[in-house]
């Protein structure tokens, strides 16, 4: 009783969302990391599939889930091509614009359209149950366990995707995009079709990571939950973690979800009687501290962090 | 269909020319609340023009110049003294960031910088609510809120003082980068770090100065828009509202922030207003970026940002 | 070891750590009840969350220390912030509904959303007093939900029905300009099909104007309120949205005494910004504000005089502290009513659940708990765990909140066949079906 309480406890308030933030992180580091594109946009994209995937198993609900969230992501995707288009003329901070008119006008108009969630009353989606080879993954009841290993198993697939598509063609022309544009396009690099491409795919991913984030996660959703924060707070992890790092991605979703998570616990564990309201400042606190000391030690991110620790312990304990 | 072609672009131009004293109404609404968004750009401006850096944590600057003085003053400190702590407080956060943040991260790309001053924005937001409490301080500036009308125009006092405060704001900044020894060294750093720094000016002295001028922007964005909506945490927000006129304006230009707010200021009030109600309202937030993007396919680098020029 | 070391031996001690902390659950022992209590006293929407916060725990320390709990079991809570954010305030339920929580009060839409399909499963009553789903009013297909004692939309018909009787009959609103300004959410919009039909059935004109949230800068709503000139103004806003609408509507001039906010736009938070500007700002309430009621003396003589308080004692009586105050009260007589299965246990889940659905607080019961008069006689129902109950005005005079109206019923007419139809939408979405009530008896 106690352990299946505490690992619901685990699965339901830090691994699933961090398996989706990182499926997010994967995408944003795509766009933002590998071709070089500042996108502000991620909550926007990440609405675009949470809405499509809550329209498109309420009018198909034969449908495998697992098919509604990949169509989820094309819409995204398509959506995302859209607000690709001025990276060509716009580029670096002033590339933001793009993405963050993305952002508040999608969310605009999921709020403003009542068709978007079925003229329900509550104005809100809420995940339908629906299974996958008999189990029940979304829906109110769907076992925390479950909804973890479904959420698992995309993110694993979508890390393995994106990791092969980095080390391809498409990959080093993002790359060299991102590095010397205009040396990029005299060597034969179309820039249109780079840049779009890294969009539409990033926004694929953001798009499957938003209908996780309904359906796996949270269960039903306002448009709220989908604000600029979210946008901000993907950046932060594709930051931290590690601009141009597959790994990185999770690891600054490790960062981002669980560092918070472990500063909360801390008083509780040291029996520490502090009200709440100062638990969260110092929480706060520490938490700004940390990215500041992190950056400090290590500016390229986690990732790299990791990779130093991995060749040390290679060594350990004979570095000679 | 016709009905919608005459919704877009014949309703809204009607009712314009039928009541002039409202259109003129909204118009100053468009500059005042344009020149608000302005004084919180002004703050971004300045740090990123030296130093390169997006300061995220600018709004959360603004919030904490605000709370501070607010505190102050209900802790029975005279506003004049207030005022003075409150510049003092400033300046030394300008001074601890320089110290703690940016030396140990100089010449990291911009983005680790950036990605420092989030760092910064969680601790100030934790460490402002932590010494001056969460609740709604209500910031008295001595000029009433209150509307007189002339012309069949009404005209808000408040709103006015608003912006005479931030034109009076961009006149002196003016002065102090095209007149003052210490403003040519911002404007040469600005151009080159490493060329000023070999003709001997001194990076880390620039970074403070920039930092404290930013810091004392911040506490005037912070009393106008304290005046407005009580002091409280909302007040961190402002930034988001900064962010499209700090794009257009082109990041680095004085003037641009000033006019960039304007215009957004304007447009998205025009827009809300006159075409807001044919799709239900609330499309000033998106509206905003829209301008701002609109204007940015014309000239990507902003309206006053430095030209980009692109070499292999 | 070097910087770079200790970092990454920091970083392992951070990640790896968590699961080492996994929170040990108590599992209930049928000798206290537990109340997690989802609080928001820091962020930015603190200033509403502060008061409640502070009136729920002192009146839960007031039955602790006057009568060693209910019925002589103790009560025990822990605070969990949540910054009114909703993924956070997850975090604090999944955290804390393993210690054997009798029932959770979310105090947030979106947290109370993610909370109602987890409420049968989990086996924990939520209860979103006067906020939430409307359509959870119908107990017949949301069992585990209840929200009484009155909401969003009988709020919004008890508002025009004030507005009637103020221009002197229902059927003077005929040709009257009603605004309703309203938070740009799910939450904000909750009045709009209601005003809408009443709008038609009264022939008021009704204009809608949004305000995006966070709301600090609302300058074309307020032209276009200037613009229409309005008779009245019907306000659904949150956070800093209030303060900025308050303080603009008075700088544009409007007549204050017209302008009325819902519960939770009406606060002390909400008007100390505008000062002066804001005389004469009403506000819809369940309950009403101000100290002068027994309960308040009792709170001061148990918990301030005993320096148990978690608030200043000044503070007690603004409408939000009332609200808390008020919420626990409703929360431990559910407790109580539930115990009547229990033997004087603590109630198990189950038991937990009928007594909110069978709970009837009487005048005589308000009258012995001390608080004749604060709010309203209320009896829930298997089909009705709204219970309809009736709406004050309360208005603003510089210093603080009147009660001027007497007691407004909800137009239950319209209400409840509203409620009803949605029931059955938001149900479907989750595989809900209908139970008979009949059979309950």
């Amino acid at each position: 009783m106690i352990y299946r309480e505490a690992g619901q406890y685990w699965l339901q308030a830090v691994l699933i969302p961090f398996l989706i933030y990182s499926m997010a992180a994967i995408g944003l580091n795509l766009l933002t990391g590998y071709a070089g594109q500042l996108s502000l946009g991620t909550g926007g994209f990440m609405a675009v599939g949470g809405y499509a995937a809550f329209k498109l198993t309420t009018a198909f609900p034969w449908l495998n889930i697992v098919v509604v969230f990949a169509l989820a992501g094309v819409i995204a995707a398509l959506v995302g091509l859209v607000f690709g288009v001025p990276s060509l003329r716009i580029k670096g901070f002033y590339l933001a614009v793009a993405t963050l008119a993305a952002q508040f006008f999608l969310i605009w108009l999921f709020n403003k359209v009542a068709w978007f969630t079925n003229y329900a009353s509550s104005g809100t989606i809420t995940a339908p149950p629906r299974t996958v080879a008999g189990v029940m993954v979304t829906g109110p009841l769907a076992t925390a366990g479950a909804r973890y290993v479904a959420a698992l198993g995309l993110v694993m697939l979508g890390a393995l995707v994106a990791k092969n598509l980095v080390r391809g063609r498409i990959g080093r022309s993002w790359m060299a995009i991102r590095d010397r544009d205009i040396a990029a396009e005299i060597i034969g690099v179309r820039p249109l079709r780079t840049k779009l491409l890294a969009f539409g795919i990033s926004s694929f991913y953001c798009g499957v990571a938003g209908a996780e984030y309904v359906f796996l996660y949270l269960g039903s959703a306002e448009t709220l939950a989908f604000d600029i924060g979210l946008s901000f707070l993907v950046l932060f992890m594709v930051i931290i973690g590690g601009l141009g790092s597959i790994l990185g991605s999770f690891l600054g979703a490790a960062f981002i979800v669980l560092v918070p998570i472990f500063l909360t616990n801390v008083p509780h564990m040291l029996h520490l009687p502090l009200p709440v309201a100062l638990q969260k400042q110092i929480e706060l606190m520490v938490f700004g501290g940390l990215i500041i000391f992190f950056l400090i030690v290590e500016p390229h991110g986690l990732a790299r962090l990791w990779q130093i620790a991995k060749e040390k312990l290679r060594l350990w304990p004979f570095p000679h | 269909m016709t009905e919608i072609l005459y919704g877009v672009f014949v309703g809204p131009f009607r009712d314009m020319a039928g009541s002039p004293a409202f259109l003129v109404e909204v118009l100053l609404g468009g500059v005042a609340t344009g020149l608000m968004y302005s004084l919180v750009a002004l703050g971004f401006v300045l740090i990123f023009k030296a130093s390169g850096v997006f300061n995220f944590a600018q709004g959360v600057m603004v919030l904490f110049a605000a709370l501070t003085l607010v505190g102050l003053m209900e802790r029975g400190v005279p506003v004049a003294v207030a005022l003075v702590m409150t510049m003092a407080v400033m300046v030394g956060l300008a001074f601890l960031i320089e110290r703690v943040v940016l030396r140990p991260l100089v010449n990291q790309e911009a983005i680790i910088l950036f990605m420092a001053t989030i760092g910064l924005n969680f601790f100030l937001e934790g460490f402002g609510e932590m010494v001056w409490g969460a609740n709604v301080k209500k910031l008295d500036v001595g000029i009433p809120d209150r509307s007189f009308i002339v012309a069949g125009v009404q005209i808000n006092q408040l709103e006015m003082s608003a912006a005479a405060t931030a034109a009076v704001l961009v006149a002196i900044l003016a002065v102090f980068f095209q007149r003052t020894r210490i403003g040519r060294a911002l404007r040469a750093v600005a151009d080159d770090h490493e060329a000023a720094l070999s003709i001997g000016i001194p990076l880390k002295t620039i970074w403070l100065i920039v930092w404290s001028v930013a810091g004392l922007v911040a506490i005037v964005a912070g009393i106008m828009w304290g005046a407005k909506s009580g002091v409280q945490f909302s007040l961190s927000l402002v930034a988001l509202k900064a962010l499209p006129v700090l794009i257009l304006g082109g990041f680095t230009s004085v003037p641009g922030a000033i006019v960039g707010g304007l215009i957004v200021g304007v447009g998205e009030k025009l827009g809300e207003v006159y075409w807001g109600p044919l799709v239900g309202g609330a499309i000033e937030n998106w509206f905003a970026y829209v301008i701002a993007l609109v204007f940015l396919l014309f000239r990507p680098q902003g309206l006053f940002g430095e030209r980009i020029i692109e070499r292999v | 070891m070097t910087l770079r070391a200790c970092s990454i031996a920091l970083l392992a001690v951070l990640v790896a750590a968590g699961p080492a902390l996994a929170p040990a659950p108590v599992v209930a022992q049928g000798k206290d009840v537990f109340i997690p209590l989802l609080v928001y006293r820091t962020g930015p929407f603190a200033p509403s969350g502060i008061p409640i916060a502070n009136g729920f725990v002192d009146y839960f320390t007031l039955l602790n220390e006057r009568d060693g709990g209910v019925n002589g079991v103790k009560i025990t809570w822990e605070e969990c912030e949540t910054q009114y954010d909703t993924k956070q305030g997850v975090e604090c339920y999944e955290r804390l509904k393993g210690r054997g929580a009798a029932l959770v009060n979310p105090y947030s839409t979106g947290i109370t959303y993610q909370l109602i399909p987890k409420a049968p499963v989990d086996k924990v009553p939520v209860f979103s007093m006067g906020y939430g789903m409307s359509a959870s009013s119908d107990g017949r297909w949301f069992p585990w939900v209840f929200n009484f004692p009155t909401n969003y939309w009988s709020q919004a018909s008890a508002v025009i029905r004030y507005i009637g009787t103020q221009e002197g009959g229902l059927e003077k609103l005929k040709g009257k300009k009603i605004v309703h300004v309203f938070h740009n959410s799910p939450y904000g919009k909750e009045a709009n099909p209601t005003l809408e039909e009443l709008s038609r059935k009264y022939q008021f004109e009704l204009t809608l104007l949004p305000v995006d949230t966070p709301g600090q800068e609302q300058k074309s709503t307020w032209l276009q309120v200037r613009k229409l000139n309005p008779d009245w103004i019907f306000m659904s806003g949150w956070g800093v949205m209030n303060q900025v609408a308050v303080k603009e509507a008075a700088a544009i001039g409007f007549k204050m005494d017209h302008f009325i906010g819902n519960w939770w736009s009406s606060s002390d938070a909400d008007v100390v910004p505008a000062g002066d500007g804001a005389k004469g700002y009403k506000g819809a309430t369940f309950h009403a504000p101000g100290t002068n009621f027994k309960v308040h003396s009792e709170i001061v003589k148990h918990v301030y005089d005993k320096g148990k308080g978690a608030g200043k004692k000044e503070e007690m009586g603004s409408p939000l502290y009332n609200r808390g105050v008020v919420n626990a009260m409703f929360s431990a007589e559910a407790i109580r009513t539930a115990m009547k299965g229990a033997k004087g246990q603590a109630p198990t889940p189950e038991q937990m659940r009928w007594g909110f659905e069978n709970l009837n607080l009487t005048e005589k019961r308000l009258e012995e708990i001390g608080m004749k008069g604060f709010t309203h006689p209320i009896k829930v129902t298997c089909e009705d765990h709204e219970g309809s109950g009736p709406v004050l005005i309360e208005q603003w005079d510089g210093k603080k909140w009147n009660i001027v109206s007497d007691w407004i019923q909800p137009m239950k007419d319209v209400v409840r066949p509203k409620i009803e139809t949605a029931a059955v939408d938001e149900a479907k979405k989750l595989g809900y079906s209908q139970r008979d009530c009949g059979k309950e008896k």
